[in-house]
Parts: structure tokens; C-alpha cells; sequence
């Protein structure tokens, strides 16, 4: 079967070592994770952990429920791309030189919405939000211009459902057996 | 009353409150019922120990020669009682020794509580003396671990740490506590842990799945249970035979699964798997609905996937969400605790009968026997078998004996003759196949279950990976029977190589020392028997003596388990001979 590209969001409690004890569970189906970002949220004590990774609907899905396996987490979900608010952040860094001596970099710049985040005597930061795609193409548009560094986050994500983390927690608190299934939240 | 004898006074109750970490951690144990602890003492874990001194009364600790035999023996205990398994160790290689237990406790679902001892806080990551990382190297192997660093935390680590294990599909929990932790002093209070926010490990059964079984087998016309070890955890032995002789549908076991019904009931089928019988492996392809009870589709059972019950609709009845669809699609889940699953079930199934399916069985057991169990259990050679003992051994003790095995043919052949007649009555290393359980969870089930006879049967090969052992039995006189069927092979990897490496024997063959001296050495009793004409007499004297007592049969040594389906074949490719 095809793989697809899913964002997996997973809630855990907000302890040293899970991270290991999730990544674990790709390692063993040696699963490569292309992006990772650990977070808290708006509840106390609750972290969130968005991942990015290219499975097969079984796969994800098998995943999924061995993640909810691991005590401590709250719960986890997987969203394909049109279910859920995502972005990335990128920074490209230029000496200072390069940036006064390339008129154009101004006009990319502000062409493909990103902003100045800092200008240091002899260096400067550019930082642009936007989907992987967007902010590579940035990339590719700097790469003539002696790019000294480039870094981008893992992706974050905020699924489209009305539910609130608190509800859930909450919900998760009273009741005896965790009845959300894989795809809702 | 002057002032300075209150303040004496006042003084004296709060210091009976405040207690070491160490003894914390055994009045936690006494607060969670356990009376029995399997172990092995070491440098970060003897603040511990010494406070078990003072405990002797109210926890017997059993001080095995290995701590992997600590564990299995907790194994053997946990399986065998139906409780939680305890086991403690010192930190380094004390825990890193554990760690085969844990993983083979973890693929067998076995309610564990091991405690570890650990280097001092402020050393933690210093690659100090005897540390190493044991929350890390058993992340994957345990249902729960966690590390307490200060002596507060241990009642409640505690608490979880035996809710987890025993609660759902039960596992192993590890709780590595730092040499620090185990001398502060803490407010002792200890309060049951009934509830973690964040594990759910009795899921809602759905109304709706319960009417979509019954719905399939009220239509069925070849309706075949499949049931396995969750049956047995879940205590859902009487509720298991009230829907199979409700409904009339023919019932197998997986390996694990063994006991939980009995294997005189007219509707057992026999076993399933890779040795397992002939009809419940064919039957599985012609089924029109496969009803699977507290079992993971292992690829033993299963072979090949793609062909398995293919044509089957398939009902699975399993507690753990991760399993279902895991390796078998199928078409009913019903996610939820066997004994609720299967009461509900019976409820909803019309009273039925499938005399001309269950004759199919019949058959096949009639084909199975003319081609593989005659030559095995009655055979021609001056040899004995091991079929034949196993099968002597099962019409001896009446199917009543609870049977621990090791890993090997041996494993195989007792699981297929042996006529299991009462629950919990077979222990076995399943998932992780680990050899050198045999022997210390056979003692770990007698101290579980002083009441029952208890007969570990292993391997040459097994027996002496933890024969050390038995020094337990000696030192605790553990009225264990052991079985030793003595090949002078590693039986079941001569097997493979004889069939699929043509018959190059490539490192099986092995020099024995003598197995009768050496059990005598340790003051246990121990007979030798390779005469078939003697084998009842010995079988007389080895149960018929008091407390624990060996037997070794020497036996054939190129036989061979059938039926067979080979490694990842399709289930109706079953080979007889
Ligand atoms: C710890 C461990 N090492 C290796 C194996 C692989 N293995 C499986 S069965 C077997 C042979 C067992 O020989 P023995 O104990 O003499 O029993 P038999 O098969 O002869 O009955 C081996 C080596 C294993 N299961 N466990």
C-alpha cells in the first residue's frame, strides 16, 4: 500500500525518559521520524509531541495504538495534511557583507514573506514561517547568495476538531476506559 | 508532667514515623499483600537488604544463585498464584542480568514488580561503579519503569508500579531506586494506587461489536474458537465453556492458551501453532468464522498471513487495542476484558450444535494419529521418546500435574501430550522462547502453588543454563519434580538443520556431565531411567518421593516434533511426518 505523509500528535504527561519511550516504538519498525517538536500546552503538566512521518494508512495506524500503549500518554492521533493547522519555522544567516552587497536578497525577502530577525556588525538572520515547502523554496532561492547557516524546526500543528486538550484530560480523568478512538480529536 | 519529657514524647512518635527509604519500600510490599520475594543482594541495593532482616517474619525472600533465576522463578510464582511476581536486584549487572526475564514477562503478559538498586544520585551518568543505565535498557521491555532519586517518591512509585503490572494485559514494571533514596528517611503513609489518568487498561466493551459476533456465529455454519493465555489472565475459564458448549463450536488453544479449557471436554479440538495438531491448524483455512479469544495472532500460530482464515470473517476478542488488526485483519474487535467479553457474548448466541464440523476434527485427529502420534508415543525403536514420556506421564498423573517447560522439543512435545484436566496448570516461556526458564519458574510455581504437584520438564541443553538453581531447591527444599529429557542435542535446532540444512549438525551435539551426580551434589534426589520397561517404576519413585526429586530419561536422539508447519508456510502445509 502507498504511503502518505501524517502528522501524528501525541499528549503525555509532562515526564523525564518519554521521549525515549516514544521514538523507541519507531526504531523498532525502523520507521524514520522526519520531524519531531516536543511542547507544552496550554494544560499544566501536559506536553505535546508532533511528529512527521511517511507510512502506510496500516502502518499509521498500528503506530498509533502502540503509542497509546505507553502509560503516560494521554492520548495520540494522526491527521493527514487537510486536517490540521501547520506550520514551520526557518533561519538563514548571511554575513553582513553578503547582505549589503546583494540588492535582490531585500526583494526575496519581502517577496516571499519573510523578515529580518536580527542584524548583528558582521552577520544577519532571516527567519520565515511557513509550510516545509515554503520555506525551501526560500532556501533554494538563498542558496546563490554564500548561505552560511539554515535551520528549520519540526513541524507544529494544531488539528481543525472543537475539542479542547483540557476536556479531554478531563474526560480521560473521569471516565474509566479511554473511549476516543485514533481519528477523533 | 514537665515540659522536657513532652517534648521527649513528641519527639519519639515523630521518629516512628519518619523511616528509611529501604524500609519504605518493604512496608510497601507487606501494604500490597506480598509474602514472597525472589532476589539477589549486591552493593546499591544492600540498604534494602538490611532492612529485610528485620522483616523475616512477614516477607520470605528466596536468595536464588542468578538473578535472571530470581526472575524467571518470580515468573513461575506470578503464573502459578495469579498474583504479582517480585524480584530485586543491585544495580550494573545485578539488573542488567533481570533484563531476559523482564522482556520474556513482557511477550508472555506476567505481573512483575522488579526493584532495582542504583548508584547515588549525585553519580547518576558518571559511569560510576556498578551503574548502568537500567530505566534505558529496559524501556522496551517493560510495561512501566521509573527511577526514584529521593525517598518521598517511593511509596507512590510503588503503588503504581503494582497497579500497572497487574492491571489490563498484565507486564512488567521496574522501579530503580538510587542508593540515596533507600537511606534518607521519609513520612512513611502508603495509600493503593487505583487510577493513572493516562492509562485506561479496561476499555468500554461496544454494544455493537457484542451484536456483530453473536450475529456472525448465530449464521455460522463452521463457527472454530481459537483461544489463548488471555483467557486465563482474565480468570474466564467457566465463561469460556458456558459460550462454547452454548453454542457447540469446536474450541483449539494456543500454546499459551493451554489449560484454560480442558482437554477431555468433548468440543477440545487440540492445540494450534507450529507443532500444534493437524485439524485445528487445516480447520483454520476452511472456517467460515474464526472466533479469536485473548490471543495475538503470533506468527507461530498464524504462518504464513496472508493465507491464514483468509476465508474466514474473523471475531477478536482482545483487551489490548494494539493487537487487534495487528497481524490478522479482522472483522469484528471487540476490545475489552475476556470475562466481560464472553459473558456478554453467550447472552446474545442462540443455543446450537455443529456435530457434522466437529466430526471433520475428528478426522483429522483419526489421520494424525494413524500418521505422526502412534510412531511417536508407541514407538518402534528400543529408544524411548520423549512423546512417549510425556504421554506415559500425562495418563500417570491424570492431566492434574501443573507442567512448566523449557524451550526446545521437549516444550513441544509436552505441550501436545500432555492432557491438560485443571486450569493454570501450564507454564511455559511462549513469546520470547527464552531456554533456562525450565527450572527456576518451576520452583517459582511450586512457592506459588505449594498445594499442586509440580513437574518442570526441560531440555539437556536448558536445564544447564540455570542449573545453578539448584541450589535453591536445596537450600529452600522446594518439593519441585523435575524431568530431564536427556537427547545429548540441542534437539529442536538438530531438527531444523536436519530438515531445512540438510542434516548438517552445525554446533547441537553436546557433552553432558552426569546430571544424577550433579543433583545429588546438592543433596536433591535424582533418578536415571533409559529402559522403556522401567519408566513407570521410575515415575513411581521420582513423584512418589518426598519434596524434590530429579529424573533424567535418556531418549532417542534424532527424534523429531510433528506435525510441523514450517516457518512461515501456510497453516494447511502442515506436514505430518
Ligand atoms: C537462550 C536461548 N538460546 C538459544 C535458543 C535457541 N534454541 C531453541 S530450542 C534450542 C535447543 C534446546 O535444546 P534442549 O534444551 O536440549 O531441548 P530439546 O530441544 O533437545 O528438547 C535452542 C538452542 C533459545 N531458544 N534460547
Amino acid at each position: 500500500m502507498k504511503q502518505k505523509e501524517y502528522t501524528i500528535s501525541i499528549l503525555t504527561e509532562d515526564k523525564p525518559g518519554l521521549l525515549n519511550k516514544i521514538t523507541i516504538i519507531f526504531n523498532r519498525r525502523k520507521i524514520n521520524i522526519a520531524s519531531l517538536n516536543v511542547s507544552t500546552t496550554e494544560v499544566a503538566g501536559v506536553s505535546r509531541y508532533t511528529l512527521v512521518v511517511s507510512l502506510t494508512p496500516e502502518e499509521v495506524e498500528k503506530i498509533i495504538k502502540q503509542i497509546r500503549r505507553v502509560v503516560e500518554v494521554l492520548g495520540s492521533f494522526y491527521y493527514e495534511e487537510d486536517e490540521i493547522y501547520y506550520r514551520e519555522i526557518a533561519l538563514y544567516k548571511f554575513s553582513i557583507d553578503t547582505y549589503k552587497n546583494n540588492n535582490e536578497l531585500e526583494q526575496l525577502i519581502r517577496n516571499h514573506g519573510a523578515k529580518v530577525m536580527a542584524t548583528e556588525e558582521d552577520q544577519v538572520v532571516i527567519e520565515k514561517t511557513g509550510t516545509k515547502q515554503e520555506t525551501h523554496e526560500l532556501y533554494n532561492a538563498f542558496q546563490p547568495f554564500d548561505l552560511m547557516e539554515f535551520v528549520r524546526s519540526g513541524r507544529i500543528a494544531l488539528s481543525k476538531s472543537k475539542r479542547r486538550t483540557e476536556a479531554f484530560i478531563h474526560e480521560l480523568e473521569t471516565s474509566t476506559s479511554n473511549t476516543l478512538s485514533i481519528k477523533e480529536f | 508532667m514537665n515540659t522536657s519529657t513532652l517534648e521527649l514524647e513528641e519527639k519519639e512518635v515523630n521518629e516512628t514515623e519518619m523511616i528509611t527509604g529501604a524500609e519504605a519500600v518493604l512496608k510497601c510490599l507487606v501494604e500490597e499483600g506480598i509474602d514472597t520475594i525472589f532476589g539477589y543482594p549486591g552493593g546499591a541495593i544492600m540498604p534494602v537488604y538490611d532492612s529485610l532482616y528485620g522483616y523475616a517474619d512477614k516477607i520470605n525472600h528466596i536468595l536464588s544463585r542468578h538473578e535472571q533465576g530470581a526472575i524467571h522463578a518470580a515468573q513461575g510464582y506470578a503464573r502459578a498464584s495469579g498474583r504479582v511476581g517480585v524480584c530485586f536486584a543491585t544495580s550494573g549487572p545485578g539488573a542488567t542480568n533481570l533484563i531476559t526475564g523482564i522482556a520474556d514477562a513482557m511477550i508472555d503478559s506476567t505481573p512483575l514488580v522488579c526493584i532495582t538498586g542504583q548508584v547515588a544520585s549525585h553519580l547518576l551518568g558518571s559511569d560510576a561503579f556498578q551503574e548502568t543505565d537500567v530505566i534505558g535498557i529496559s524501556m522496551p521491555v517493560t510495561k512501566w519503569n521509573f527511577q526514584v532519586t529521593s525517598a518521598e517518591e517511593i511509596p507512590k512509585a510503588i503503588a503504581q508500579a503494582f497497579y500497572i503490572a497487574k492491571s489490563g494485559r498484565p507486564g512488567p514494571a521496574l522501579i530503580d531506586i538510587t542508593k540515596n533514596a533507600q537511606q534518607e528517611e521519609l513520612d512513611f503513609s502508603y495509600t493503593r494506587c487505583h487510577r493513572v489518568r493516562s492509562y485506561h487498561p479496561y476499555p468500554e466493551i461496544k454494544e455493537e461489536s457484542l451484536r456483530a459476533a453473536a450475529k456472525l456465529i448465530n449464521k455460522a455454519k463452521k463457527p472454530y474458537i481459537l483461544f489463548g493465555q488471555g483467557v486465563t489472565l482474565s480468570g474466564a475459564e467457566e465463561e469460556l465453556k458456558n459460550l462454547i458448549e452454548k453454542t457447540g463450536i469446536p474450541a483449539a488453544s494456543t500454546l499459551l492458551g493451554l489449560s484454560a479449557f480442558s482437554t477431555k471436554h468433548p468440543l477440545y479440538v487440540g492445540y494450534t501453532g507450529m507443532h500444534g495438531n493437524y485439524g485445528p491448524n487445516v480447520k483454520t483455512n476452511e472456517c467460515d468464522v474464526l472466533i479469536a479469544i485473548g490471543m495475538r495472532f503470533d506468527d507461530r500460530v498464524t504462518g504464513d498471513v496472508n493465507t491464514y482464515a483468509a476465508q474466514a470473517k474473523v471475531i477478536h476478542i482482545e483487551l489490548d487495542l494494539a493487537e487487534i488488526n495487528k497481524n490478522i485483519k479482522v472483522d469484528v474487535a471487540i476490545n475489552g476484558d475476556a470475562k466481560q467479553a464472553l459473558q456478554a457474548l453467550t447472552q446474545l448466541v442462540n443455543q446450537n450444535s455443529h456435530e457434522g464440523w466437529v466430526e471433520e476434527f475428528h478426522e483429522c485427529d483419526r489421520i494424525e494419529m494413524e500418521k505422526t502420534i502412534k510412531k511417536s508415543i508407541d514407538p518402534e525403536g528400543a529408544q524411548i521418546t520423549m512423546a512417549e514420556v510425556v504421554h506415559k506421564l500425562s495418563v500417570f498423573t491424570k492431566g492434574k500435574s501443573l507442567i512448566v517447560t523449557d524451550v526446545g522439543q521437549h516444550q513441544m512435545m509436552a505441550s501436545r501430550y500432555y492432557k491438560f484436566d485443571e486450569p493454570k496448570s501450564h507454564i511455559t516461556s511462549g513469546g520470547l522462547g527464552t531456554m533456562g526458564f525450565c527450572l527456576p519458574a518451576a520452583i517459582g510455581a511450586k512457592i506459588g502453588a505449594p498445594e499442586r504437584q509440580v513437574i518442570g520438564i526441560v531440555g539437556d541443553g536448558g536445564f544447564q543454563m540455570t542449573l545453578q538453581e539448584l541450589g535453591l531447591i536445596m537450600q529452600y527444599n522446594v518439593g519441585v519434580k523435575i524431568l530431564i529429557l536427556n537427547n545429548e542435542f540441542l534437539g529442536m535446532v538438530r531438527q531444523w538443520q536436519q530438515l531445512f540444512f540438510d542434516r548438517r549438525y552445525s554446533f547441537t551435539e553436546m557433552q553432558n556431565p552426569d546430571f544424577i551426580k550433579l543433583t545429588e551434589s546438592y543433596n536433591i534426589p535424582a533418578l536415571q531411567v533409559s529402559d522403556r520397561s522401567k519408566l513407570e517404576d521410575a515415575f513411581k519413585s521420582w513423584l512418589g518421593t518426598e519434596g524434590p526429586c530429579l529424573l533424567e530419561v535418556i531418549v532417542e536422539k534424532e527424534e523429531n516434533v510433528f506435525p510441523m508447519v514450517p516457518s512461515g508456510s501456510c497453516v494447511s502445509k502442515i506436514r505430518l511426518e
